[in-house]
């Protein structure tokens, strides 16, 4: 079970208190309407998968609630980062 | 030395005797024995049958790695536990204990034709053997498998033990209490870390078990431990897998050596997170391969001198060895020492240490080197080995009645790999050990391949001049899989380890190939010409030993496996004899039979008091959110289909609630209160999930929006009253709110008071009644209950469940997510379109809704279906075909989604997803069952008051 270190809560808490949210840094475009369908399939469904450093969302469900942003390596399944959903890219 | 049992030494409790059975015959044991010493002790030397070939088996090890002896307990009704490595159960007075994998007795099993018939059972039988034809597999094949293969037999009753679970926390986990953990242990004592020593035994001490002239300080070591406060030593505790960021799971056995039964845990799972972990899991010696190393009597040297040393027992009187390792030369002179005739030290090694060789002389041991046993005679027990000289092939027989093997040491790497660290070949060692950590973890002693044990010659197969492809040399003694099955697979053109283990299953049993895999992947580097770690390294996996369920399991079984959630007034319905129904996690009335009725019966009444009187409802159940803030009508317009802006305060909305892809995920009825604040309804077991879906977007997609969300759902116990008297029940309770159709028109809600007790008061309807749905807050839920019990009786109020809901919605069409959608449904299938606000730039799915597969003509829409026949109620969950005629497969064009028995109407009805279901009205479908076709008309979904009349009074 993974220790998942909450940017909000500054805390690393067992695995059991979080739900995985999908790929992060995947904003809803403002105005969907304007997209063609491969552009809006795209943004719904395709997902970059990465044998890697994986920019992942999770939320702290079982804590404080908030939704918060995470850097995985896929092989190793090691958290890099964890940092506050709005924050750039790590 | 009386029969097996040395006079004095190990140990036993000589002073406590202990009487068990083992198939059926009383034995005699001593405190502190196994039930492989204790029945060792009593010369008992076959232990078990083969997986496959049935062959007789007897011990190969003394400790959790035994492949062989595999026995079930039994200890009374629903305690039955198979699979149990006899080397590790501890001998309790009444320990009843039976062999496995025999018919009709160990000694006599006609399975045991299987070995007679072993030319026709090569690697990969069963996958050549039973592909074809497919339809031999149900009926033939596999109950055939079944009866011959397979372990002991799985408990058929309910296991009355309870077992507890426990999380702990420590800056030091140290796994195994040999004298390496234990000094690793005594190291720590010392600081202020806070450590947890673990070791599967009954007591802690490892290989220092095995040599009493460590016992001393076994003793000491394990007082100081003991005094120390910052250490927790737990025994008969399996660390069985090593899981992320030093997460550890064991299971400590607290009552399976007692032999009174008593009440508390029989195990406990502990979940350890450690800040560092040593393991000091210590080296399981390891066979060699040769024919008939799986005699019974043919052991490890090891284990052999652990019997001797720990338990005062001998695993014969006449002993040998075969070695291609220093350290069984060692084993066999502690048995010397002990009285036991050694017959001879055979080694593989044409040179060893000289003071081996001079020790061998003091004790009078004969001694052949570069020597290899090539035969085993007995059957049910060694009755004496033919030895050759490596290379030639002259043949002498010695005798005697067990055989040590000593063929090197396997550092016992399962946890080290469960924790993804890597693993470095040794030459020197012929074994893998510890390299580089992925977690803070490190090796100790004996598992990270630093040894005293002296050295040895790695070797795959003893060399005999015979017929290599002629004997059975086991490789996997559990599995029975011989050296000839993997050089087989290699020759059918197997080249990586994971496809031979796959293909020969060595390695595949429940020991994991403790004792095998080095030698299969020795035997394989070997048969393909390549060097071992070209060959690679099969994964091990947890659990390191078998564990039970019923550990894993813990309190979370039965009514304790999830929550069961009750509303306020659940206690009430408990009282008048409702029949419950489970809904997500909430309990719910499903019904309220009166004197004898059944469910038809009763769903019957409640319908028609609903419809001519007045019905009350329980719908505390209802997903509720408390949108507030001046953002919130923002929020929602983007969220559901619907608009919210024009809303007026005092107002409800149904709303509909799409993912982004354009499917239905939830709606219910929300009522904005204030320009900033709604009161929001889901489904019951949508609640959660749409509560998530919303702090979704407002976190991360539009955290511009000033809106907060708090759930509800549990502060408000919900009544339904509906029904045409709903009013009158209601008008004399009610104080601040004029309930005046003029006043409190159908989709309203006004705030007030009822009984004295401030409430949320919708005006909405579920059942095409007049209706009201009366929020309060819900410790006040049954008093307002039973208050409108009283008030209502005069007027036939009936109390109805969920069934009489789900008849009167669909009479009215009204869809139940979940039920009538499944995830791919979108308004416009569900005849949804009406919710839909045309109008609005964007909300949460609608780009979806232009996606070329949502817009094509032909999808499945939700539609009526009248039976031709009244009196049929259609299955849920029944295909419906256009042409009963046609050949089978036939092409099913939709579903039945709800369907019941109307009682307003006197028939049946039904609601169902067909392909172009709107365009087929009136037309005639076919519903094929088992035993005959029904015929069905195509209708709309309204099926009562289609003008909706009722409402308005």
């Amino acid at each position: 079970m993974l220790l998942i270190h909450c940017p909000y809560c500054d805390e690393a808490r067992a695995e059991i208190e979080f739900a995985y949210a999908g790929e992060a840094h995947i904003a809803r475009p403002p105005d969907p309407a304007a997209l063609s369908d491969e552009d809006w399939t795209h943004y719904l469904f395709i997902r970059s998968n990465p044998r890697g450093r994986h920019h992942e969302r999770w939320r702290h469900i079982h804590g404080c609630g908030r939704f918060f942003n995470a850097v995985r390596e896929t092989v190793s399944d090691k958290f890099e980062v964890t940092y506050k959903a709005g924050e750039p890219r790590r | 030395m009386s029969g097996f049992r040395l006079d004095q030494g190990g140990r036993v409790d000589r002073s406590r005797s202990i009487s068990f059975s083992f198939d059926g015959v009383t034995y005699q044991g001593f405190a502190g024995d196994t039930l492989a010493s204790a029945l060792l002790a009593n010369g008992v030397l076959l232990f078990g049958r083969s997986f496959k070939y049935h062959r007789p088996r007897g011990l190969l090890g003394a400790g959790s790695e035994e492949p062989n002896a595999l026995v079930s307990v039994s200890r009374g009704p629903g305690r039955h536990t198979p699979n149990l490595r006899a080397t590790a159960v501890e001998v309790y007075e009444g320990l009843t204990a039976k062999s496995q994998n025999r018919w009709p007795s160990l000694k006599t099993d006609l399975g045991a034709i299987n070995d007679r018939l072993g030319m026709f059972l090569p690697a990969g039988f069963y996958n050549k053997t039973f592909m074809w034809p497919r339809s031999f597999w149900d009926k033939l094949y596999e109950p055939a498998i079944r009866r011959m293969a397979g372990l002991g037999e799985a408990p058929t009753q309910e296991d009355p033990d309870h077992y507890g679970a426990v999380y702990a926390h420590c800056d030091l986990l140290i796994v195994g209490a040999g004298p390496a953990g234990i000094d690793a242990a005594l190291e720590a004592s010392g600081t202020t870390k806070r450590v947890i020593l673990i070791d599967e035994q009954d007591e802690p001490g490892g290989g220092a078990l095995d040599d009493p002239a460590l016992w001393s300080w076994l003793k000491e070591s394990l007082k100081d431990l003991a005094a120390a406060p910052n250490v927790t030593v737990l025994s008969r505790t399996t660390a069985f897998g090593y899981y992320h960021d030093n997460f550890i799971g064991a299971v400590e056995r607290l009552t399976d050596h007692q032999a009174e039964l008593c009440s508390g845990p029989r195990e406990k799972l502990w979940r350890i997170r450690a800040g560092e972990v040593i393991l000091a899991q210590g080296a399981i010696e390891r066979p060699l391969v040769f024919a008939g190393n799986d005699v019974p009597g043919v052991m490890l040297a090891s284990a052999a001198r652990t019997f001797l040393q720990r338990y005062g027992v001998v695993v014969g009187k006449s002993v040998a060895l075969m070695a291609a390792h220093d350290s069984g030369w060692r084993d066999a002179f502690a048995h010397a020492r002990a009285g036991v005739n050694v017959a001879a030290i055979i080694d593989v090694r044409a040179t060893v240490d000289a003071e081996l060789l001079a020790d061998a002389e003091a004790l009078g041991i004969a001694v052949r080197l570069a020597h290899s046993v090539t035969d085993v005679h007995g059957r049910l027990g060694v009755k004496g080995i033919t030895v050759s000289p490596n290379g030639g092939s002259a043949e002498s027989r010695i005798a005697c009645d067990a055989l040590l093997m000593a063929g090197g040491w396997t550092p016992s790497v399962h946890l080290w790999s469960h924790s993804k660290g890597s693993l470095a070949w040794d030459d020197a060692l012929g074994a893998y050990v510890p390299d580089q950590p992925n977690e803070k973890v490190r090796c100790v002693g004996a598992c990270s391949g630093k040894w005293n044990f002296g050295s040895g010659l790695v070797i795959d197969t003893l060399p005999t001049p015979r017929d290599q492809s002629r004997i059975k040399a086991f490789v996997d003694f559990q599995n029975d899989v011989t050296a000839k099955d993997i050089h087989l697979a290699v020759r059918e053109g197997f080249k990586s380890i994971e496809h031979i283990k796959r293909y020969t299953t060595t390695g595949m049993a429940t020991d994991q190939g403790k004792t095998s895999n080095l030698n299969g992947l020795q035997i394989a580097s070997q048969a393909l010409g390549r060097h071992v770690t070209e060959v690679g390294l099969t994964t091990f996996r947890p659990p390191y030993t078998p564990q039970t369920f019923g550990a894993l399991a813990g309190h979370a079984q039965g009514d304790l496996f999830q929550p069961t959630r009750k509303t306020c007034i659940d206690g009430w319905a408990e009282e008048h004899g409702a029949v419950f129904e489970l809904v997500a996690q909430w309990r719910r009335a499903r019904y309220f039979p009166q004197g004898g009725e059944d469910m038809h019966a009763a769903v019957n009444r409640e319908c028609r008091a609903v419809r001519s009187a007045v019905g009350i409802f329980d719908a505390s159940t209802l997903g509720k959110i408390e949108v507030v803030g001046p953002d919130a009508a923002e929020f929602l317009n983007r969220m559901y289909t619907n608009p919210w802006k024009a809303l007026e305060p005092g107002r409800c909305r149904y709303g509909l609630l799409l993912r982004e892809d354009g499917f239905i995920t939830d709606d219910g009825v929300s009522a904005r209160l204030a320009p900033d604040r709604f009161h929001l309804t889901t489904t019951t077991g949508g609640a959660a999930r749409v509560l998530n879906m919303m702090e979704d977007y407002l976190q991360t997609e539009w955290p511009e929006l000033d809106v907060w969300l708090t759930s509800t759902t549990e502060q408000w116990a919900v009544i339904a009253l509906q029904g045409p008297m709903a009013r009158k029940v209601l008008e004399p309770l009610v104080e601040g709110i004029d309930l005046s159709p003029e006043m409190f028109p159908h989709m309203a809600i006004r705030e007030g008071t009822i009984c004295g007790v401030p409430t949320r008061l919708f005006r909405v309807s579920f059942t095409g009644e007049l209706g009201f749905e009366i929020n309060v807050p819900a410790a006040y839920g049954r008093a307002l209950w039973e208050r409108l019990m009283s008030a209502g009786a005069a007027l036939g109020i009936t109390p109805y469940g969920t069934e009489a809901m789900h008849v009167l919605r669909a009479e009215k069409g009204f869809i139940i997510v979940g039920q009538d959608t499944d995830g791919t449904v979108t308004p416009n299938d569900a005849g949804l379109d009406w919710a839909v606000g045309k109008k609005k730039p964007d909300f949460v799915g609608k780009r979806s809704l232009a996606r070329p597969d949502i817009a094509a003509a032909g999808r499945k829409q939700l539609v009526g279906l009248l039976t031709d026949d009244p009196a049929v109620v259609l299955e849920e969950g029944a295909q419906i075909v256009a042409d009963p005629a046609q050949a089978i497969p036939m092409t099913m064009i939709g579903h039945v989604t709800s369907s019941y028995w109307s009682e307003a109407l006197g028939r049946s009805i039904a609601l169902a997803m067909v392909e172009g279901g709107r365009q087929r009205m009136g037309e005639m479908l076919y519903v094929p069952m088992p035993d005959r076709v029904l015929r069905v008309r195509v209708s709309g979904m309204v099926f009562y008051d289609p003008e909706g009349v009722r409402l308005n009074v």
